[in-house]
């Protein structure tokens, strides 16, 4: 960038205004061009009644409302309600005066942050099972809360802990000079303030679970327990079109963007008001 | 200025042998002080002199390394001691008010009184409403600490300390953070509190710069320099016409801004 003046008296005489016209002119004919050729190309029936089959999309109403998506939602709320609470426990034993605690919550946190999501699935709803004979309570949305919220309390602790640590010193001195004992000043000052710190954070952890929810293809659950990914891929199985599976798509995207813009308003608005 | 309400009659200070080390910097070198029931001390001296480390360990956010210190005749430093409740009959101000930023005004009055003394809401509020009234700032109670000015801040926390009916009162540099405007108020709530109309005033142990608060409003002031206490005795003498070179110097750098900036080699 910095040589450029030194070259720009150089190749055919051109100035730099006028070579970045032509670079300019050059990608947007390039993107002009590839444009014109997928439409040209594309078989544009073909697609429309492959990916965009209006018939198919009608039968999938309103199952995919009532049943998919619904059962994404429980799934994602319970996990995250697991998650949060599990974190909030995590994130304060690894702030714990006490060393077990802490050395517990680091191992926790190094587990559950390394294994694959898929790989916590499949020990909840086969390794379980083996293990105690029993599968784990709650049937699918206990299952699926659990593996979501083991392994999303791994990432929460971790945020919730740095959004304690951003709490001012002074804050826990003054409630303690005030008489409070260290776990009312945490419960009462210190959490209250953490937690306006970490809901950005945590909205995108929110998101991730959403997504992350569709792990629930691997559980052997019944029709109603079907959550959209699932519920998407076997009707694209049954009619032999991927439609559903875009229409599943779009659902995920209605609660993920909406949330995604939220995070970024919220984070946005947290920059602006720091004291 | 508004009378600030206060519940109970001041109690004494006594701090003996004060030693207080951070790994191998001893930052308290002996420190042997009275604050007398109702009476009121300005600790003077350079930064780093240990003067905001002395206030801390009367209400024990440090630890001492040695010494006791009694506050209303209990020990605050024996072992059994219950450190929660002794912090309830000390109240304390900090430089940077340290307000709870997620509560309002009101809020920051009551929470305390609600956790720890477990009084009813309707109670709390009306002690609350009385003392952010003393502090000249009833028509605040449901601002939020971000839209207060510094000085309504402190006044603030002065009223949340107060609303617990302290002994005793520290002040950690209450003024130092403040814009020069707003550093009046403030010392007239502090000097509402140590000279009443009527009764006793709050025992207070007040580290400060405002030179002009401890000439008026302090019974004795103390100059500590290195961990110790160089000297100490009434306003008009320690400051006026101090008997130790080191505290000279100290107050022509303070009372003359423009000789300490000459003076200044670091």
């Amino acid at each position: 960038m910095t040589a450029e003046p030194v070259e720009a008296a150089a190749p055919g005489g051109l100035s730099r205004r006028r070579r970045r016209q032509l670079s300019l002119g050059g990608q947007y004919g390039l993107f002009l061009a590839v444009v014109v050729l997928v439409a040209l190309l594309a078989d544009w029936d073909r697609l429309r009644a492959n990916f965009a089959n209006r018939d198919v999309a009608r039968d999938l109403f309103p199952d995919i409302i009532t049943v998919g998506l619904r059962n994404t939602v429980v799934y994602t709320a319970v996990g995250f309600g697991i998650g949060l609470a599990l974190g909030l426990v995590v994130a304060l034993m690894r702030l714990s005066p006490v060393a077990p605690y802490r050395w517990f919550a680091a191992v926790y946190i190094e587990i559950f942050r390394g294994l694959p999501l898929l790989l916590i699935f499949i020990f909840i709803t086969v390794g379980v099972p083996l293990a105690f004979g029993s599968p784990a309570p709650g049937g699918a949305v206990g299952q699926t809360g659990l593996a979501l919220g083991l392994a999303g309390a791994a990432y929460m602790a971790e945020t919730i802990r740095a959004g304690i640590e951003a709490v001012p010193k002074g804050q826990t001195e003054a409630a303690r000079s005030l008489g409070m004992s260290a776990g009312r000043a945490m419960s009462s000052i210190v959490i209250p303030q953490a937690f306006r710190i970490v809901i950005p954070p945590l909205t995108n952890q929110l998101v991730l679970l959403c997504k992350d929810s569709s792990l629930v293809l691997f559980l052997g659950i019944v029709l109603e327990e079907r959550e959209l990914t699932k519920f998407g891929r076997d009707l694209a199985g049954q009619v032999g079109n991927t439609t559903p599976i875009i229409v599943a798509g779009v659902c995920y995207l209605i609660i993920t963007i909406p949330l995604s813009l939220l995070a970024r308003r919220l984070e946005a608005r947290q920059r602006r008001g720091r004291r | 200025m508004t009378a600030v309400k206060t519940e109970t009659s001041g109690g004494a200070i006594e701090i003996g042998g004060l030693r207080k080390a951070f790994g191998a910097n001893e930052v308290l070198r002996g420190i042997d002080l009275r604050v007398a029931s109702g009476e009121v001390v300005c600790v003077i001296g350079p930064s780093g002199s240990g003067k905001s480390t002395l206030l801390r360990c009367v209400n024990l956010l440090e630890e001492p390394t040695a010494g006791t210190v009694r506050v209303g005749g209990v020990d605050v430093t024996a072992p059994d001691v219950d450190i929660d409740a002794v912090r309830r009959r000390i109240g304390m101000v900090f430089q940077s008010f340290n307000l709870f930023p997620h509560l309002t005004a009101l809020g920051n009055v009551v929470i305390a009184q609600r956790k720890v003394l477990r009084r009813g809401r309707a109670e709390a509020e009306r002690i609350a409403r009385e003392q952010l009234e003393g502090v000249g700032l009833a028509d605040k109670t449901g601002s939020y600490p971000a839209q207060l000015s510094g000085g309504q801040q402190q006044r603030v926390a002065i009223a949340r300390a107060l609303a617990m009916g302290p002994e005793v009162m520290l002040f950690d540099e209450p003024t130092s953070a403040l814009d020069p405007e707003l550093v009046g108020d403030v010392l007239g709530v502090m000097r509402g509190l140590a000279r009443p109309g009527e009764g006793r005033g709050m025992t207070m142990l007040v580290v400060t710069h405002e030179m002009g608060f401890a000439r008026e409003v302090a019974d004795r002031v103390v100059f500590m320099d290195g961990g110790v206490v160089v000297e100490e005795g009434p306003p008009a003498r320690v400051i006026d016409d101090p008997a130790h070179e080191r505290t000279r110097t100290f107050l022509s750098r303070v009372l003359d801004p423009a000789a300490a900036r000459v003076g200044e080699t670091d």
